[in-house]
């Protein structure tokens, strides 16, 4: 080989030597990575020290936001203002007949010996930085262990869910948006009620809404909000509006595209919500099919 | 008709030979730490998707101009660095930058020897063997092809090799001018 030295001059090990090993100790580390998801103390630990490089990083950005929030013109705040005073307005007069609606539904759950719905947890939390693995859909948000984020948990903006926490750090955490590639949301349709998963694309920001019978009473403008079968979504946001319907009787399923109603792409704020942990056990299997209970079937 | 104007302004001669100060261990760390830096800066989505890794630009160039001052261990560890950032699969960078050095380290030689506009190509060439391994990666692990915008990270990198090489150059030149007599 051109590059291996004489022997007289002790140069440690050959070149190839040293890319065979250190090619080898990453390949062992992307196998134990990618299949058996062994390495989550030591992901955790680079991420602490890599954390004080992650906020230096996004420090220039949260500066140019400051300095044009102290630079907006008096005319927009004040239309601003008046926007938020409406809306507060029309919001205080919902959440009067929400809050009567509340009791009457908590008292006719109990009349009917069902179980009550649980309130929730919400943690506030500021998207530090979009995605950056461009094989993915993820944001990483400055909320983490430290402030009691837990893997698993919802992620959803004032129009409906973002996506779900998928990696916590102590100060960080990465969240898996809905249009991710292997995400998938339980929904029920709000007009007909029927029941179904969608799944992102990942290439473009849409939806789809997969194992449809070509006859599904399904129609474009159609709500769909979250099931909460799974435990994890809490029940009744809004997820995506369907945009297109293409059925074909050549195949056994039809072709559902859907918007997703939450600013995924756009969003800086969002609420993480804690899951539902006194959730009733899973029935005990029987059939190959019941051992799946996040693929709601029809 | 001279058409000369059109060149951009990047000497096709080699790169001065010049007479540097010795480089010191804590520089060389300095200039890695920064290209995490710089490649960690939140941006907008559309700077994202086309920024390129300086990470393994700057270790290109400490491989190429000061070979045997960066060993393959600070890569790899700067590799794993980027994976937890990114949140890519774990050893994803960190094998990259190991087939970036294996290349740097066996062309060395090969790249000193051409000027500035040639050496882009090597450069360029390196960027984009480094980012297939985490295409082919990717892609075992069950991943989707990202579309051909991916690959643009590279010829950007490449395009500012001439600026890397004169910015990290700046600490090292004698400060008084050697051809003064």
């Amino acid at each position: 080989m051109e590059y291996s030295p004489p022997p007289f001059f002790k140069r440690g090990p050959s070149l190839l030597t040293r890319f065979t090993f250190f090619s080898m100790v990453s390949a062992v580390l992307l196998i134990s990575d990618a299949r058996l998801n062994y390495l989550h103390l030591f992901r955790q630990g680079i991420a602490t020290v890599v954390y004080p490089v992650q906020r230096l990083g996004s420090l220039p950005s949260e500066l140019a936001g400051r300095v044009g929030d102290f630079f907006v013109t008096q005319a927009r705040l004040q239309r601003e203002n008046d926007q938020l005073r409406h809306q507060e307005l029309r919001n205080s007069a919902a959440l009067q007949v929400l809050k009567s609606l509340e009791s009457e539904n908590h008292h006719l759950r109990e009349l009917l010996a069902m179980r009550g719905r649980i309130a929730r947890e919400f943690i506030p939390a500021e998207i530090l930085y979009g995605h950056r693995d461009p094989f993915t859909r993820r944001v990483v948000v400055d909320r983490g262990t430290q402030h009691g984020v837990r893997a698993g948990w919802a992620v959803v903006d004032e129009n409906g869910i973002v996506g779900q926490v998928t990696r916590v750090f102590p100060w960080l955490s990465e969240v898996t948006l809905i249009t991710d590639k292997e995400q998938a949301v339980p929904i029920q349709a709000v007009r007909s009620g029927l029941r179904g998963v969608t799944f992102g694309i990942g290439y473009d920001g849409t939806l789809e809404l997969r194992f449809m019978p070509v006859n599904a009473d399904i129609q474009n403008g159609d709500l769909l909000v979250t099931s909460g079968i799974d435990g994890t979504y809490p029940a009744g946001l809004p997820v995506a509006v369907v945009s297109n319907v293409e059925r074909n009787a050549a195949y056994a399923f039809a072709r559902i595209t859907c918007t997703p109603s939450a600013g995924v792409n756009s969003a800086n704020q969002v609420l993480i919500v804690a899951a539902n942990e006194e959730r009733p056990e899973n029935p005990a299997s029987e059939s190959p099919t019941a051992s799946k209970p996040r693929k709601a079937k029809r | 008709m001279n058409l000369g104007w059109l060149r951009p302004p990047i000497s096709t001669r080699e790169p001065p030979q010049e007479i540097l100060r010795p480089v010191r261990a804590p520089y060389i760390a300095l200039t890695l730490l920064s290209a995490l830096v710089l490649n960690l800066l939140a941006l907008p989505d559309v700077i994202t998707q086309i920024k390129p890794d300086l990470i393994a630009l700057t270790l290109i160039y400490w491989v190429v101009y000061h070979p045997r001052r960066v060993g393959f261990l600070p890569a790899w560890l700067l590799g794993l660095t980027m994976d937890v950032a990114d949140g890519s699969l774990f050893g994803q960078h960190a094998l990259a930058y190991a087939v970036l050095m294996y290349l740097a380290i066996l062309f060395h030689r090969r790249i000193l020897m051409f000027g500035m506009r040639q050496q882009i190509v090597h450069v360029a060439a390196i960027l984009l063997l480094s980012q297939f391994i985490m295409l082919a990666v990717r892609m075992l692990a069950g991943a989707d092809f990202p579309g051909p915008l991916f690959f643009v990270p590279s010829f950007v990198g490449a395009a500012l090799w001439p600026l890397l090489f004169n910015v990290i150059r700046i600490p090292l030149r004698p400060r008084t001018d050697p051809d003064a007599v």
